[in-house]
């Protein structure tokens, strides 16, 4: 048995075989084959399979996105069945009786070429269409796995760290656990564990080795210990610390239905964050009182190409019928940093968490806010829709957004298109520039929402990413709390209501401190809400009050 | 042989979706059918070949159809243009 201590960010156990996930280096070698006949059909067999999974990304597509999306398999799918595309692969098969990826390959090349030099921005984009039908070809040729789990049985995933387009492609059916080398506790990783309410260990640095693969391990996602090949009694030990857990879900789950009210009867509205429309059922489960996050960015994540206003509306509006009335808080795009398209051309920046992000990009690329804006608009006549804005640091910026808004709600009118006038409007409070005049950007919007991970990543000038900082990360920080009590009076002395929608919101360390302040609004993964729901209903304010719990923030 | 002239309307083009329904369209067809751009010329049975003339908004294309379904083909593939572009 070899015990392994890394760091816990999602709690929870979970047992069963290791999965070491490396990304693959293609190796294309030349042969010179004899039987090209033969040749051929391994990359026609190849091919055929690869169609039969672009179906089956189609449809997984169509379920989880929309119609409209889904189109790129169908596209993909013609793209191969194409006969110059194809048949410049047989030939060089017959003519220089090379190998099929060494064919494919050259094929590849020849036609990624022809793409990325035409001058049109859109058909030099489709090089990568190009790139990664021929790559999903050459990992079937190569016997190598184009899926991230490649296994029967539900695994435990073990990574260097997960890029967040790989956490999407996952299969969520096949995830026990994650465990990486690297990552901070604010990773995709860690989100996405909490999201699925999996257990999930970061930096366990080079002792996690890629030889453990298929072995039977424990992930103790609240300890932040794994147990590689566990002798009988740790097993027993964990077996039934499993079910405990288990039965502690359970617990919680009876308190579905009751309210978020304390011992001293303040309510206060507990909602979900989801990052996908997929999620919605998750908030549901749990007992959101509506969705306080909803993060725009998959659509755009998971785009080749701008989404259009048609595919954004679909999704904006099929989340507002979903959840039935409950408020939906949508945030507008907040690309940047470390949500990167490759569509969207952002030269590499020194310092891209200062740089060119979310309303920053909104404010220069204004036909992409607009876009947006009309399908949130169009949308919100189907349910309760709010918008927020992300990363604002000047009362400009908002008057800006506000005029924006108005220039779209008067084509939208002039079009006799339907839309909801009153859509409740509000920002992010998470840069410190924001915390600090509240006081003048309360008296322009709706409500407020504290983005607690970029407000502690720009308040102590610590790079959240960066695993070698964790040491120095405090969440507690005095001066982040001080800054969350100022919005928070701002708020409320401007009559608007102020919510925490950041890592923090789940932090039962805080939840008297958040109540104390009058925080109106959490927003917490799903898999969160229960566990706070018990924390709300056990305290009383008053008497934290009293025992001075604000005295330091004042 | 028939032919006729096209201006493109669609603000994107022939981007890959219309190509893609185009190509299939065409494959319908026993004719051959070609899809010329200034001096370059494209089968429209042919998606890659088809995107790489990119026609552009506005742009005139002009469509030759040649084999014993032509006429039919005519008819479909000017109203699919006209539909689609």
């Amino acid at each position: 048995m070899i015990i392994l201590k890394g760091k816990g960010v999602s709690d929870g156990i979970a047992i069963g075989k290791l999965y070491f996930y490396e990304r693959k280096q293609l190796l294309i070698e030349k042969k010179t084959i004899e039987d090209t006949k033969a040749e051929y059909k391994r990359f026609a067999d190849a091919r055929a399979k690869a169609m039969g999974q672009l179906d089956a990304l189609h449809d997984k597509a169509v379920r989880e996105i929309g119609e409209e999306e889904a189109m790129i398999f169908e596209m993909h799918k013609m793209m191969l069945e194409d006969d110059d595309y194809c048949g410049s692969v047989k030939e060089m098969i017959e003519n220089e009786k090379v190998n099929a990826e060494y064919a494919l390959e050259k094929t590849k090349e020849t036609f990624y070429e022809m793409f990325s030099s035409m001058d049109d921005e859109y058909m030099k984009g489709r090089a990568t269409d190009i790139k990664d039908i021929s790559e999903r070809v050459m990992k079937l040729l190569l016997n190598t796995s184009s899926k991230i789990i490649e296994s029967d049985e539900p695994v435990i995933v073990a990574s260097d760290d997960l890029m967040p387009s790989e956490t999407v492609q996952m299969d969520k059916d096949k995830l026990l656990g994650f465990v990486t080398m690297y990552g901070s506790s604010n990773s995709h990783t860690a989100i996405l564990g909490r999201t699925m309410g999996i257990p999930a260990v970061i930096s366990l640095k080079d002792k996690l080795k890629p030889e453990y693969h298929d072995k039977k391990v424990i992930v103790d996602g609240s300890a932040g210990e794994i147990y590689i090949e566990p002798d009988d009694t740790t097993y027993k030990k964990y077996f039934e610390k499993q079910r405990e857990h288990e039965h502690n879900k359970e617990l919680l789950k009876q308190l579905i239905g009751q309210e978020n009210i304390t011992l001293d009867g303040r309510m206060i509205d507990i909602y979900a964050n989801i990052g996908h429309i997929s999620d919605a059922d998750s908030a549901l489960q749990n007992d959101a009182g509506g969705v306080g996050l909803f993060r725009s960015e998959f659509l755009y994540l998971e785009n080749t190409d701008y989404p259009t206003e048609e595919q954004q509306f679909e999704i904006y509006k099929h989340i507002a019928e979903k959840m039935g009335g409950k408020k939906v808080i949508i945030r507008t795009l907040d690309i940047g940093a470390d949500k990167q398209a490759d569509y969207f051309a952002i030269p590499k920046e020194e310092n891209p968490a200062l740089g060119y992000r979310a309303i920053r990009i909104c404010l220069d690329r204004e036909y992409v806010f607009k876009t947006q804006l009309r399908a949130l608009y169009r949308a919100s006549i189907y349910g309760k829709i709010a918008i927020m804005f992300p990363m604002i640091i000047s009362l400009n910026e908002v008057k800006r957004i506000k005029q924006i808004v108005d220039e779209v709600k008067l084509e939208l009118f002039n079009e006799n298109i339907p839309y909801n006038r009153h859509v409740e409007l509000g920002i992010m409070i998470e840069t410190p520039a924001a915390a600090i005049i509240s006081d003048l950007l309360a008296k322009e919007v709706d409500f407020f929402s504290i983005g607690t991970n970029d407000l502690t990543q720009y308040t102590l000038a610590i790079d959240r990413q960066n695993q070698m900082l964790e040491d120095f990360y405090d969440p507690h920080h005095p001066a982040l709390l001080r800054l969350i009590k100022t919005v928070a009076d701002n708020a409320h002395r401007n009559g608007i209501w102020v919510g925490i929608c950041g890592e923090l919101g789940a932090d039962l360390g805080l939840t008297e401190e958040f109540l104390a302040m009058g925080i109106d609004e959490l927003s917490v993964t799903p898999s969160s809400i229960f566990a706070l729901r018990k924390k709300v209903r056990e305290t009383n304010v008053s008497e934290c009050l009293k025992s001075g719990i604000l005295d330091t923030y004042k | 042989m028939k032919e006729f002239t096209y201006v493109v309307k669609d603000s994107a083009g022939i981007h890959a979706r219309p190509a893609g329904l185009l190509a299939k369209k065409a494959a319908g067809f026993k004719s051959d059918i070609t899809i010329k751009k200034d001096d370059k010329s494209a089968a429209a049975k042919k998606l890659l070949a088809l995107m790489s003339l990119c026609v552009k908004c506005e742009d005139q294309i002009t469509v030759v159809i040649e084999g014993e379904d032509e006429d039919a083909a005519y008819t479909e593939i000017k109203a699919f243009l006209e539909e689609n572009l």
